[in-house]
């Protein structure tokens, strides 16, 4: 109801249809069980946007990846995808309708083999099997090894390939590149890279190296107690050293020196 | 660029999995052995066919989407009672009473399933222990239907498509469970090897996980349970049918404990663990208990603790691993 009055005010005062906002969230308080996590978040995301969360450990970043998703209890406000109000919808529904999440624990099936690991989550699109080996050709040499034969590098590859798989319009992506090699963060950084610049994928990524993140993004907000603190263009923020520093507290001087998770 | 040009697609994927190996064709050949071989077996070969078909429906929910279970035998006791009863009221024709015996398994089933979706672990464990129970104790106080503890008697069975009479030594009991057991066999094995089958693994091996990937794993469960006690609902039915006698133990706790040792014994998610383990259980049980009767559980249990410490992936899984290791060590 709410949401329909917003969607009406937001018509009125542009007097035409502004364009659909691909991920809407609008003053969201959600949480677990009764504890709140989040408070009063709102944010929109454009169709092939891309937005870098940041902020310290257990400000409420992964919570709303998963908010998004449907795993936590959303008790206000309202999230809507392509106008459409998603707010009740189960998780399921909503990765069908295009929302797709990396976990930070990556979750890969340990007893399925790279292949079917991938197979699993295979929906009709632009994503094949053919384009994730493209991708990661990393995979494609461990096709045949079962999820638990890899290393923790490739795991994140196959837990990110496995998301594409489903051919998301939006990827949900929490710490990609936690504790893994310096060579394997290039790689990975590359490709995601190319799936937002090349793809077109809409991306919200969490990160801990913020200056890799903010690189990569167009957009990024700061969070602080489960609220959003500060919102700028990645690469207007990028350059506001003083700001990064005093929400963050990380140097971007000091780069790749991640505090312990 | 070798690697990627021999890349499928997902459905080209899951159909090369269903090509018949050699070594499949001669196992379903072998089962017409005893035909031949040991023709005064014929009757044990029929409750090894049952058995084994019991075991596969474990298999598919407790090898594919990893529901454990230890009160399967609630609807091999649904189905054995429901064509038992069918036979003994004047219904005796097989088919229809196999079907039948299915469905009505299969309904209580998916009544079930929509409580064992919400659990998992320990707590599944008791919910299908009790939900056995509660079955085998219904049972047995509705004995003006069932027979109660003295089983229901009276069953008479019409021949099969008003040809093939059952008669005492079991070739028509075989060849009724064996060409059974081969059908739903067949038909298991497309669910598997289909994406709801592939669905179905994730789910195993995380549950949480699946409905981000958009499948939704509760549901998916709801199918497979009764899917499963559709099944199990055959095996007793064809037991009833075979025996043309029900007995409480149809029902038993006894029975459910053992299809687990059975899969376990053959090994999980494979299809034909629950086959081979019936074969190894049966043939054992048979010949043990043929000399020592009460240390039959004895060596059973030596097998079992033996079988999980060295193979973990029971008989076939050994097996398996053994074919990998020749095959590595070949040129």
């Amino acid at each position: 109801m709410r949401w329909r009055l917003i969607r009406a005010c937001a018509r009125s005062i542009s007097g035409r249809v502004m364009a659909e906002p691909l991920l809407a969230l609008r003053d969201v308080r959600a949480g677990y069980g009764d504890s709140v996590v989040l408070e009063g978040i709102s944010l929109d995301l454009a169709e092939h946007g891309s937005l870098a969360v940041l902020g310290r450990n257990g400000v409420g970043k992964s919570t709303l990846l998963l908010t998004i998703m449907g795993y936590t209890r959303l008790a206000r406000g309202a999230i809507a995808w392509r106008g459409e109000d998603i707010s009740r919808l189960a998780p399921h529904r909503r990765a069908r309708r295009g929302l797709g999440w990396v976990a930070q624990e990556r979750e890969i099936f340990p007893s399925l083999t790279v292949e079917e690991n991938l197979t699993v989550a295979a929906r009709r699109g632009r994503w094949s099997l053919r384009a994730v080996y493209d991708l990661f050709p990393r995979l494609a040499e461990r096709r045949r090894n079962r999820g638990n034969q890899l290393s923790g590098g490739e795991q994140q590859m196959l837990a990110t390939a496995r998301a594409l798989m489903t051919n998301p319009a939006l990827l949900l992506l929490d710490e990609p590149l936690e504790g893994l090699a310096p060579i394997i963060v290039e790689e990975l950084t590359a490709a995601i890279g190319r799936m937002i610049a090349d793809e077109g994928t809409a991306v919200i990524l969490i990160e801990q190296h913020a200056e890799l993140a903010l690189s990569l993004t167009q957009d990024a907000v700061v969070m602080e107690r489960g609220a959003i603190v500060h919102r700028a263009p990645s690469r207007e923020l990028l350059e506001d050293t003083a700001t990064l520093d005093r929400l963050i507290g990380l140097r971007i001087e000091g780069e790749n020196v991640t505090p312990p998770a | 660029m070798s690697i990627v040009g021999a890349v499928t697609e997902p459905h080209a994927y899951l159909r090369s999995q269903t090509r018949w190996r050699p070594v499949e064709l001669a196992f379903w050949l072998a089962t017409l052995l005893p035909y031949v071989l040991f023709p005064d077996y014929l009757v044990l070969a029929s409750a090894i066919a049952i058995t084994a078909l019991f075991a596969l429906s474990l298999d598919l929910i407790l090898g594919y989407a990893g529901i454990v279970s230890l009160g399967h035998a609630a609807f091999f006791g649904l189905g054995a009672y429901t064509a038992g009863l069918a036979a003994k009221h004047g219904w005796g024709e097989p088919i229809s009473g196999l079907a039948l015996g299915g469905l009505v398994a299969g309904i209580v089933g998916y009544g079930a399933s929509l409580i064992v979706a919400r659990f998992r672990h320990l707590a599944l464990i008791m919910i299908t222990l009790g939900m056995g129970l509660l079955l085998e104790q219904a049972a047995n106080s509705a004995s003006w239907l069932t027979g109660g503890a003295d089983g229901l008697q009276g069953v008479k069975m019409w021949p099969i498509f008003d040809v093939f009479r059952f008669d005492l030594y079991g070739k028509t009991a075989y060849g009724y469970s064996l060409g059974v057991l081969f059908i739903v066999f067949l038909v298991a094995r497309r669910l598997i090897n289909s994406p709801f089958g592939l669905s179905l693994r994730g789910i195993r091996e995380n549950a949480l996980r699946m409905p981000a990937l958009g499948a939704p794993s509760r549901a998916h469960i709801r199918k497979i349970y009764t899917i499963a006690a559709v099944i199990a609902g055959f095996a007793g039915a064809l037991l009833a049918q075979t025996t043309e006698t029900v007995s409480l133990e149809a029902f038993g706790f006894q029975r459910s404990a053992d299809v687990l040792v059975i899969l376990i014994l053959g090994g999980t998610g494979r299809l034909y663990g629950g086959l081979v383990g019936a074969i190894i259980f049966m043939v054992a049980r048979d010949q043990f208990s043929g000399n020592t009767p009460q240390f039959w559980y004895f060596w059973i249990g030596i097998l079992l603790v033996a079988v999980v410490m060295f193979l973990p992936n029971g008989v076939l899984g050994g097996l398996a691993r053994l074919g990998a290791l020749l095959r590595g060590r070949a040129p």
